[in-house]
């Protein structure tokens, strides 16, 4: 596959590590994660369909609506936060590919894992202040879509932080070899595709529900 | 080729890739600031074109994000995941497109009942 070696030309994504086998093999990992990302890629964009299709005032249910629940603020915060993540998980990986040494390449996985608890922070206590006024999914339909799809996010952002931590030990156990940058590599692609959409979120959930 | 070059080399290409991070942040913060902006303008504005230009940045944004960040472009080495993108982005529209018609389409059916 022509497709695969391309990988390793990519600046960021690939890594300087190993011979020609080491190479195909990470590559070829790599090109896996991107199918199964493009298979989550499809589950969100039907999340947010189904949101789309519950921004109607038949689907509030005489509930609260987009405008009662989302503030700019809050929305602001954590878009700056995920997006900023974005950044310097790029950094950690430029640190990975031009040897910059461990300590470096922890340092900037250590801020990115500390803006996504921020991030899941600020999440938690948005949905807990709505299941405090009484905005829980099952009070209307565009509330359980509502509670599908952003949660569903934040449940991706658990998910790769906790593969973070994992990543972070085994670099200070074992330090950075061919394996572990194949690792890094995909947790990159993840964590960036996390941030693509929170795009989506910010633009129709928070933006369009608030406009 | 002898060390000193090599590591010149490579401080090179290291500047060239924290340039296209730096971009890409530089681009996603701007078409970020620009939709919040506009709808902290609050009534000031056209809704319908608030709600268009969110769209746009945010569809731009997602192109940022893919050549920056992704490194995604349209070179021949990144073809087949171009394809991959493309297609992809085509099961979507018709999955998500097709969910939006048929359940708005029996909302309004429903409203008529009632």
């Amino acid at each position: 596959m022509s497709g695969t070696s391309a990988i390793h030309a990519a600046p960021g994504l690939s890594y300087e590590a190993g011979h020609d086998h080491d190479h195909d093999a990470a590559g070829k990992a790599l090109w896996g994660f991107w199918l199964f990302m493009m298979s989550d890629l499809i589950l969100f964009g039907l999340f947010f369909a189904t949101y789309a299709t519950m921004l109607d005032p038949m689907s509030y249910a005489g509930g609260p609506t987009p405008r009662d629940l989302f503030e700019l603020p809050g929305a602001a915060m954590e878009t700056a936060v995920l997006l900023t993540s974005t950044l310097t998980f790029g950094l950690a990986s430029l640190a990975v590919k031009y040897e910059q040494g461990r300590g470096r390449v922890l340092g900037w996985l250590g801020v990115t894992l500390a803006l996504g608890l921020v991030f899941l922070g600020l999440e938690v206590r948005e949905f807990a202040h709505m299941i405090a006024i009484g905005a829980v999914p099952q009070r209307s339909g565009f509330l359980s879509a509502f509670f599908g799809l952003v949660p569903l996010h934040g449940l991706h952002v658990t998910a790769g932080a906790i593969w973070l931590v994992i990543l972070m030990v085994q670099i200070v156990g074992k330090g950075i070899d061919a394996g572990l940058t194949s690792r890094l590599a995909r947790l990159a692609l993840f964590w960036h595709f996390l941030d693509i959409i929170w795009i989506g979120i910010f633009s129709i959930v928070y933006l369009g529900g608030i406009v | 080729m002898s060390a000193p070059q090599s590591s010149k080399l490579n401080a090179q290409g290291y500047r060239h890739d924290l340039r296209g991070y730096l971009t890409g942040f530089g681009l996603a913060v701007v078409l970020t600031v620009i939709p919040f902006a506009m709808v902290a303008m609050g009534d000031t504005l056209d809704r319908a074109t608030v709600i268009g230009v969110v769209a746009v940045l945010g569809v731009v944004q997602l192109f940022v994000h893919l050549r920056y960040f992704l490194h995604v472009d349209f070179s021949p080495e990144e073809r087949e995941k171009v394809y991959l993108l493309a297609f992809s982005a085509l099961l979507l529209f018709l999955m998500a497109a097709g969910t939006i018609w048929v359940l708005v389409n029996m909302n309004t059916r429903m409203m008529g009942m009632g």
